[in-house]
């Protein structure tokens, strides 16, 4: 059986398809290549693609509560003439324009932004169109203080109950929580070379080995490239890249994203509102899986069918990780150290 | 760096550790039967100590009032995570060291007569960080309170969510905020505690959305591990930053309450908020902040799907 990680169609070149017997260097190489892809600055970010995929864009600007958050931007567009609103997370290409948007790290006031468009949206009967291309929330003081944590979690909440369809483009980093808070769509599409994670390949690294150098390693651990998150089930449709990646053909990018976000505004457009918020909220109440417990204390899994196919298709890729280790951890403290040190922010 | 303040320091040798513990706060030898008896706050300098389930079900609840659901969930691999141990590994060392499956309990109680759904986390398990099983008791606890129309409270202590689970920890954020949402917009309270830790992912969905926000004194709340923002960012931490007091100075919980008063300040919000009739259930039937009807939504979407 070839690996995970190889198995998936490659139509990006500059990744070299792992071997059939990868070892886990060459596996942990190929999935750190998604990394340094979906992270490429030459990658089109989200006013490049709506500029791209719409025939019409109008940018809206501000919260109207505290300043406008240049790490977020939205608003007006028509995709082959369906009028809808956009928001997105946005990188700059150059230096000073990456300053200028904080890198894609967006403050409290940006998530505010989003989450007054997204009314607006439903109060014009509009769909939502997000992109999602973030390291994660800025984790500095002025954003602490004004109340990040809650910002995203209100956006959550409006976008779990907004009653006009969303659909979620993952189109480079999608980093935590702060990616997730534009994320809640009724279908989620990803970019072949995107990434999403609970957090950073860095910060897992740091926290779980205790070193940033292991960030391949914790990359790898967390399936984070589209493929695997499709395989998971958090993403719904892979869409492929040009062959040498978005940023090689941001045109070609555009038109094929353009073809499946028409796509699946026509089919959403369809339902009622009812059959559309029971269906969000079944997407994500059924996320992830569990076991019960026999009362002798015997492990029984209660959705065993998914949990075996999950792991058929992961267990070739944990074998890899487990055997044969080039670079060894440095060894691990004892227990309690490791739990507090899970206390950290993620 | 510094190292991590441990809430069980080790004591001299002529204080068995079984008998004393130190307080990290003001490094006091404190009996632990004075410190039980203490709601395990020191009796010195008031720092509040964190408590296990068991201790804040004593606390907060009526004696022998407090129901358990659902204590037989537990996590499974889904991922195939290994770090430096197996993530399998880690969850039966933490069930050992803890004697608790998961690191959150969900139930039915009463304070002082008043009927209410509970979910208390733990973060001696893993951080008390959240996936899908804590995520899983913190939905089902709002959904109970939804169907039975009891004020829900929950009681947060959590490094946020667990990175062994991946997204689908990520997943969680959106599973309990979307539950909560339906329960707000059927008019059934919430009422959200937020102590000694409440970080990252779960202080970005659940514990920061109370109907009301409670926190105990200084205990660390804040979206970024301080040692995160530290890191990432070139700038002096204000003082007292990311503590209780920081977010009431900020505006975003609406007070800090000793752990000796917290029951009496729970009783005095839950007489004021009580279910609310008047809603209907589910919030499907209008209840939505912009006061428009179903009807009028409903004939929007299927009438003009957004073309021309």
């Amino acid at each position: 059986m070839s690996s995970f990680v190889a198995s998936r169609p490659v139509a990006d070149v500059t990744v070299t398809p792992a071997p059939v017997q990868a070892t886990p260097d060459e596996l942990r190489a190929a999935v750190w290549q998604r990394v340094q892809q979906a992270r490429n600055v030459k990658r089109p970010h989200t006013l490049e693609l709506v500029h791209a995929i719409a025939t019409e864009v109008i940018e809206l600007h501000g919260d109207r509560l505290f300043r406008d958050d240049p790490a977020i931007v939205g608003g007006f567009c028509r995709i082959d003439g369906r009028r809808a609103i956009f928001v997105g997370h946005q990188k700059g290409a150059e230096t000073d324009e990456n300053i200028r948007r904080n890198f894609g790290m967006p403050h409290p006031e940006g998530y505010r932004k989003a989450i007054r468009l997204f009314r607006l949206a439903e109060r014009l009967g509009l769909p939502v169109v997000t992109f999602i291309d973030t390291p994660g929330a800025f984790p500095g003081p002025a954003s602490e203080e004004r109340g990040v944590a809650e910002a995203i979690a209100r956006a959550i909440m409006v976008m779990t109950g907004l009653r006009t369809p969303i659909v979620t483009v993952i189109t480079g980093e999608g980093g935590s929580g702060g990616a997730l808070a534009l994320a809640v769509g009724d279908v989620v599409l990803a970019l072949e070379n995107s990434i999403y994670s609970v957090i950073s390949p860095e910060g897992a690294a740091s926290i779980l080995w205790r070193s940033a150098e292991f960030s391949q390693h914790a990359a790898m651990a967390m399936r984070l490239t589209a493929a695997e998150q499709h395989a998971l089930g958090v993403i719904d449709e892979v869409v492929p890249e040009p062959a040498n990646g978005a940023h090689a053909d941001p045109d070609e990018t555009a038109k094929r994203l353009r073809t499946r976000i028409a796509a699946h505004l026509d089919s959403l457009a369809g339902r009622d509102r009812k059959t559309l918020l029971d269906a969000r909220y079944a997407r994500y109440r059924n996320m992830g899986e569990f076991a019960v417990a026999a009362e002798t204390g015997e492990v029984q899994p209660e959705r065993p069918g998914i949990v075996r196919r999950i792991r058929r298709l992961l267990d070739s890729g944990r074998a890899a990780l487990v055997g044969g280790e080039a670079a060894q951890p440095p060894e691990p403290d004892d227990e309690t150290v490791q739990l507090d040190r899970t206390g950290e922010g993620i | 760096m510094p190292g991590f303040k441990l809430p069980f320091g080790r004591p001299k040798q002529d204080y068995p550790p079984n008998l004393w513990t130190k307080c990290p706060d003001c490094e006091e030898m404190l009996y632990n039967k004075q410190l039980d008896k203490n709601q395990n706050v020191c009796t010195k300098c008031g720092h509040h100590f964190r408590l296990r389930v068991g201790a804040r079900i004593a606390q907060l609840l009526d004696r022998d009032s407090f129901h358990e659901q659902d204590a037989n969930l537990e996590s499974v691999d889904m991922l195939g995570f290994v770090d430096q141990k197996p993530y399998t590994e880690r969850l039966a060392a933490a069930r050992a060291a803890t004697g608790s499956r998961d690191a959150a309990a969900w139930g039915t109680a009463t304070i002082a007569g008043t009927r209410v759904v509970v979910c208390i986390m733990d973060f001696a398990f893993m951080g008390g960080s959240m996936g899908t099983v804590v995520g899983e008791k913190v939905t089902r606890a709002a959904e109970h309170a939804l169907d039975e129309r009891l004020p829900l409270i929950i009681v947060s202590a959590s490094g946020g969510a667990r990175m062994q689970e991946g997204t689908l920890s990520l997943m969680q954020l959106a599973k309990t905020v979307a539950a909560l949402g339906r329960l707000g917009d059927a008019g059934v309270p919430f009422i959200s505690i937020l102590t000694d830790p409440t970080t990252g992912g779960v202080f970005a969905s659940f514990s920061a959305l109370g109907d009301v926000n409670i926190a105990e004194p200084k205990a660390l709340i804040g979206f970024a591990g301080a040692r995160v923002a530290a890191g990432t960012i070139a700038e002096e931490l204000p003082e007292g930053f990311q503590r209780a007091e920081f977010l009431y100075e900020h505006g975003f919980v609406d007070m800090v309450v000793q752990r000796s008063k917290l029951r009496e300040a729970v009783l005095g919000l839950l007489r004021y908020m009580k279910p609310n009739a008047h809603v209907e259930r589910a919030g499907l039937n209008g209840s939505s902040p912009l006061g428009r009807s179903a009807q009028f939504f409903d004939e929007l979407i299927r009438r003009e799907p957004a073309r021309g």
